[in-house]
């Protein structure tokens, strides 16, 4: 017999439906027994409305959002508002772990890219593998062989920033993929590591420091011209080019 | 005797899991201590001073204080962050496999001192090796050794009689070698006879000395399966790892562009029998 609600110990005092909505609060990621129960008795004392408005809500998630077909963020229409945005460039793709990671970009404002959400990265040690992240639909995105290929989408995509997190699993995924796009002949490339703003150089570790030091941005040249930090180092090149050009 | 309530010690960081928040479970493995499962606060942040230090496969050394459920790392500093390791994804995924064994054997590990001065050498090895692979196999041999799985290779594991290099099976299930005669009916695999001296030869020499032996694609790929077997039947589940090896290994290929072979081991063809 296995009723949750068998009168046995404390659960005994807590009437079933109570008990019920405690411990599916329980069931949520970092909510623990006692975050559950003031979770629990707080929608019991909240007015009907309010309560309905959570239920509608917990239902209309798993009933409306879905995947995008193109880069997989979670959605409502498919292909979701930025896939479909004509403003966006659909030549770059920023790929990132999870959709939340898609908001942490949005918010810096500065890529007006497409993306390609993976939902998580490989993890060897708990036998997480290519397939069971969204690797195969990245490939699908840049005309390898798949069935879902849709050429119109992949033919325009020319540069794939790799976006995962700069830890070791992220790493991993960056240079995977890495190994799987380069041959496919676009121009891949990846987030620069270096030290947090606001951080201080002495409390760096060695391979932040390292790759600071590997990945440093120049900030004038043996001419004595400036070079603008803010500009990405493409369009920094090609400025400075110009720039040395119009002199006969 | 009771534990100070703070403690020093160093470790290498053999793998990560996610806690509530920006908090990570970090898996240690210390010379004294064994294995210690301790949270490092605050690392998934970009400012966190811990999160470069505790990445696995670092080695570190830490302050630990002691919790009621897991003890809390409230500094530490890295000793070798392995970077040629971390920047290659062939090596890296060697590196990962080596971690796992310690990880999965370590409940059990009797004599700790003695396993991290192992894998210490194995992470130093497969950063640096031609091959990162023959590091591994020479890991597992001194962790069945250790763990007091070795494997029979002197005589038959049935009739006893010692055994010649050629015709033998590995029988894993049965503790080692099978010759020609008693292979029939025990659950194994042919043994080549070049796999079988080199198996001895791991079992015995040093290091350095094995270092030396030249290995090609085919042979290397026997060792490993026979290796892998006795690991995994040691540990009684499968390496996770050794399937992203295999991933890692597809690849390898395409992009060194046979400026190294997609062999588990390095091939010298110039210098190779013809
Ligand atoms: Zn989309
Ligand atoms: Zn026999």
């Amino acid at each position: 017999m296995n009723d949750p609600a068998r009168p046995t110990g404390a659960s005994a005092v807590t009437a079933i439906p109570l008990a019920r909505l405690i411990e599916a609060f329980h069931r949520l990621p970092g909510i623990g027994p006692k975050s559950a129960q003031r979770l629990a008795y707080h929608v019991l004392r909240a007015p009907q409305s309010e309560a309905q408005e959570l239920a509608d809500a917990l239902l209309d998630v798993k009933q409306r959002i879905r995947l995008c077909g193109l880069c997989q963020n979670l959605t409502e229409t498919d292909p979701c508002g930025v896939c479909l945005d004509p403003a966006r460039d659909p030549s770059i793709v920023c790929v990132v772990e999870e959709p939340l990671d898609v908001l942490a970009v949005e918010r810096a404002a500065a890529f007006r890219g497409r993306y390609h959400v993976l939902h998580g990265h490989l993890s060897p040690m708990d036998g997480i593998g290519p397939e069971q992240i969204k690797v195969q639909e990245l490939l699908a995105r840049l005309g390898a062989p798949s069935p879902s290929d849709t050429a119109a989408a992949s033919a325009l995509i020319e540069e794939v920033i790799l976006a995962t997190n700069p830890n070791l699993e992220g790493e991993a995924t960056a240079a995977y993929l890495a190994r799987l796009l380069v041959p496919l002949g676009v121009r891949v490339s990846r987030i620069a590591h270096g030290l947090p703003i606001g951080s201080d150089v002495e409390y760096a570790d060695e391979r932040t420091l390292h790759q600071a030091m590997e990945h440093r941005v120049p900030l004038g040249d043996a001419d004595g011209n400036r070079i603008s930090v803010s500009a990405p180092p493409a369009a920094a090149a090609e400025e400075s080019d110009r720039s040395a050009q119009p002199t006969p | 005797m009771p534990q100070p309530h703070v403690y020093r010690t160093e470790a290498i960081v053999l793998r990560q899991r996610p806690l509530v928040d920006a908090d990570k479970v970090c898996v240690l493995f210390t010379p004294l201590h064994g294995r210690i499962e301790a949270v490092a606060k605050g690392v998934r942040r970009t400012r966190s001073h811990l999160a470069g230090h505790v990445e696995p496969l670092t080695r570190s050394r830490f302050l630990l204080a002691k919790a009621r459920s897991l003890d809390i790392i409230t500094q530490a500093e890295t000793i070798d962050a392995f970077p040629a390791l971390h920047d290659d994804l062939d090596r890296l995924s060697r590196g990962l496999y080596a971690a796992e064994l310690v990880d999965r054997f370590t409940d059990s590990a009797a004599d700790g001192t003695r396993l991290y001065q192992h894998l210490l050498d194995t992470l130093h090895r497969v950063e640096t090796a031609d091959s990162p692979d023959l590091p591994l196999r020479w890991f597992e041999m001194r962790l069945l050794d250790d763990q007091g799985y070795r494997p029979q290779l002197q005589q038959c594991v049935r009739c006893e009689s010692p055994l010649r290099p050629d015709g033998n099976a590995f029988s894993v299930p049965a503790g080692g070698v099978a010759c020609p005669e008693c292979r029939t009916g025990l659950i194994g695999r042919p043994l080549s006879g070049r796999a079988f001296k080199l198996l001895r030869f791991l079992q015995t020499a040093p290091y350095e000395q094995s270092a030396q032996v030249r290995i090609d694609a085919g042979l290397g790929r026997e060792l490993e399966g026979h290796l892998r077997g006795a690991v995994e039947l040691a540990l009684d589940q499968e390496v996770r790892a050794a399937r992203f090896v295999e991933v890692v290994r597809s690849t390898s290929a395409d992009v060194h562009n046979g400026k190294r072979a997609a062999a588990p081991f390095v091939e010298r063809r110039a210098q190779g029998e013809d």
